[in-house]
């Protein structure tokens, strides 16, 4: 009994510290939800739907979100799979290199982006127009949405792969290996099934990260109106022109994305028998 | 056989050299030594998991120190069973087979046989999760024996098991070993484990490689 009594405080501190976070996020959201049902007239939400803009910001931002999850995914297997099981000169500084946009803060993310693509390299025809030459345009642009949202969620999916395959024993890919399986065969047959989780947690971490991404949209892509408009700059233009209104509508709208597709994501994947390690 | 020659080998910081001793075909060998002695990276090296400084890895009379780990026809246990998680216990059984390239009637009758002679036929639709740590161990063991290799590593495979099941094992690997005509290479750290299966014993002791 002492035992259990001594252990009551430790565990009530942590839990009160724990639910103070979690507080804090359903406030949040029930402050966003009160002024939406209070303040939002049915009308105005009509309205809101009515919007082109706001429809095309909508099929924008789920597009946009799920090719920058599925390249994320793509370059994020193979890098956190390399750092993870193998030693090699630079290792560390690639490492951290890997880690800039994450600490970045956004807006210098999307200048970044600007002046590789229209001012480097100095004094020569830019990145962009030699592009443009071949019909693709980046700047201000659909694929420009998707670059300054991939710069910033891809390094979070490596991240969550490194994790993942640090934590898959080796030892696993080397006994395929002894039964005849080469390096690749071992990876696809052995190691992609175990970290199936890691996969799918990095796409869902990469979609909702390029869904809440702002600051290097806005600089890189601009949000140009049914062009390169995307939810959250939605958000900013209607605070910025005073309507906290459909700000709170279009939000609101995010949250719910936000929500279905984590939960979408879940049931996807108790679902999936690859994924699965227990009978 | 298993015959090495002279072998250097280098893991990380850790080097160990010229190591030479030989397995006739057929036999159970043992090697011991103290935990960091270099046991685990002589018998990776064995494997093909390894890369090789120096000397000679002779394998059923071949040269095979830079054959691949998949083409030296090498059974390989690990310490802790590495099963493959999302797998059940009859995939485990048909991998090396299925890479091998047999057909499926033969895969099915080698799974049924390992089944039987391992006693895990009501496990094969499990996965490891939940598996016994003697139950791991079998797995591991059909796992390792299913393309029918010649030749079997072992990495303290029963340093985990209680003292019934260790005895159990013991007599499982002997019997499947003899039965199956294959040349073993076990290692542990137990003096007592090396007088009940080995046919030959071997010791590192300070970088040197002794025969008992």
């Amino acid at each position: 009994m002492r035992g259990a009594a001594t252990d009551r405080p430790f565990l009530a501190a942590m839990a009160s510290l724990a639910f103070m976070y979690v507080l804090l996020i359903l406030l949040m959201l029930a402050a966003d939800a009160w002024y939406g049902f209070t303040a939002v007239t049915g009308g105005q939400l009509m309205e809101i739907f009515a919007e082109k803009s706001v429809r095309s910001s909508i099929i924008l931002t789920l597009f946009s979100c799920t090719v920058t999850a599925i390249l994320s995914i793509i370059i994020a297997v193979p890098t956190g799979y390399l750092l993870s099981r193998y030693n090699f000169p630079g290792k560390l500084l690639i490492d951290a290199i890997l880690d800039i946009p994450i600490v970045l803060p956004p807006l210098v993310v999307g200048l970044s982006l600007l002046l590789l693509f229209n001012n480097f390299p100095p004094g020569s025809t830019s990145i962009e127009t030699l592009l443009n030459k071949v019909g693709i345009k980046v700047t201000y642009n659909v694929a420009g949405v998707i670059l300054a949202q991939f710069s910033v969620a891809c390094a979070f999916s490596v991240r969550t792969m490194r994790n993942t395959f640090d934590q898959i024993s080796p030892r696993t890919e080397q006994v395929a290996q002894t039964l005849g399986c080469s390096r690749a065969g071992a990876f696809f047959s052995v190691v992609i099934p175990e970290s199936w989780r890691g996969i799918s947690a990095a796409g869902t971490l990469a979609w909702t990260r390029a869904m809440g991404e702002f600051g290097p949209i806005l600089v890189f892509a601009g949000a140009i109106p049914r062009k390169t408009e995307v939810l959250s700059s939605t958000v900013y233009l209607e605070i910025a022109t005073g309507s906290l209104e459909k700000a709170v509508i279009v939000s609101l709208m995010m949250v719910t994305i936000a929500i279905v597709v984590l939960v979408a994501v879940r049931v996807w994947d108790r679902g999936n028998k690859l994924g699965l390690y227990y009978d | 056989m298993i015959e090495v020659d002279s072998l250097t080998v280098r893991a990380g910081d850790f080097r160990i050299e010229d190591v030479s001793f030989e397995i006739p075909t057929g036999a159970y060998g043992v090697l011991m030594g103290k935990t960091g002695c270099g046991k685990t990276t002589i018998l990776e090296a064995i494997c093909g998991l390894k890369h090789v400084e120096s000397g000679k890895i002779i394998l059923m009379g071949e040269e095979a120190t830079t054959k691949a780990a998949g083409d030296r026809g090498i059974g390989f246990v690990p310490q802790d069973g590495s099963l493959f998680l999302t797998k059940t216990v009859r995939d485990h059984f048909a991998f090396g087979p299925k890479v091998k390239g047999w057909d499926s009637e033969r895969i099915d009758e080698r799974i049924e046989e390992l089944a039987k002679s391992l006693s895990v036929e009501h496990l094969l639709d499990r996965k490891p999760h939940g598996l016994s740590g003697g139950e791991r161990q079998r797995v591991a063991l059909g796992r390792a024996l299913a393309f029918r290799p010649k030749i079997l590593c072992l990495d303290e495979p029963l340093s985990a098991l209680d003292e019934d099941t260790h005895g159990e094992m013991i007599d499982l690997i002997k019997a499947l070993v003899t039965e199956e005509g294959i040349t073993a290479l076990h290692i542990t750290h137990s003096r007592r484990e090396a007088e009940l299966i080995a046919d030959f014993q071997f010791r590192i002791e300070d970088g040197e490689l002794m025969a008992l």
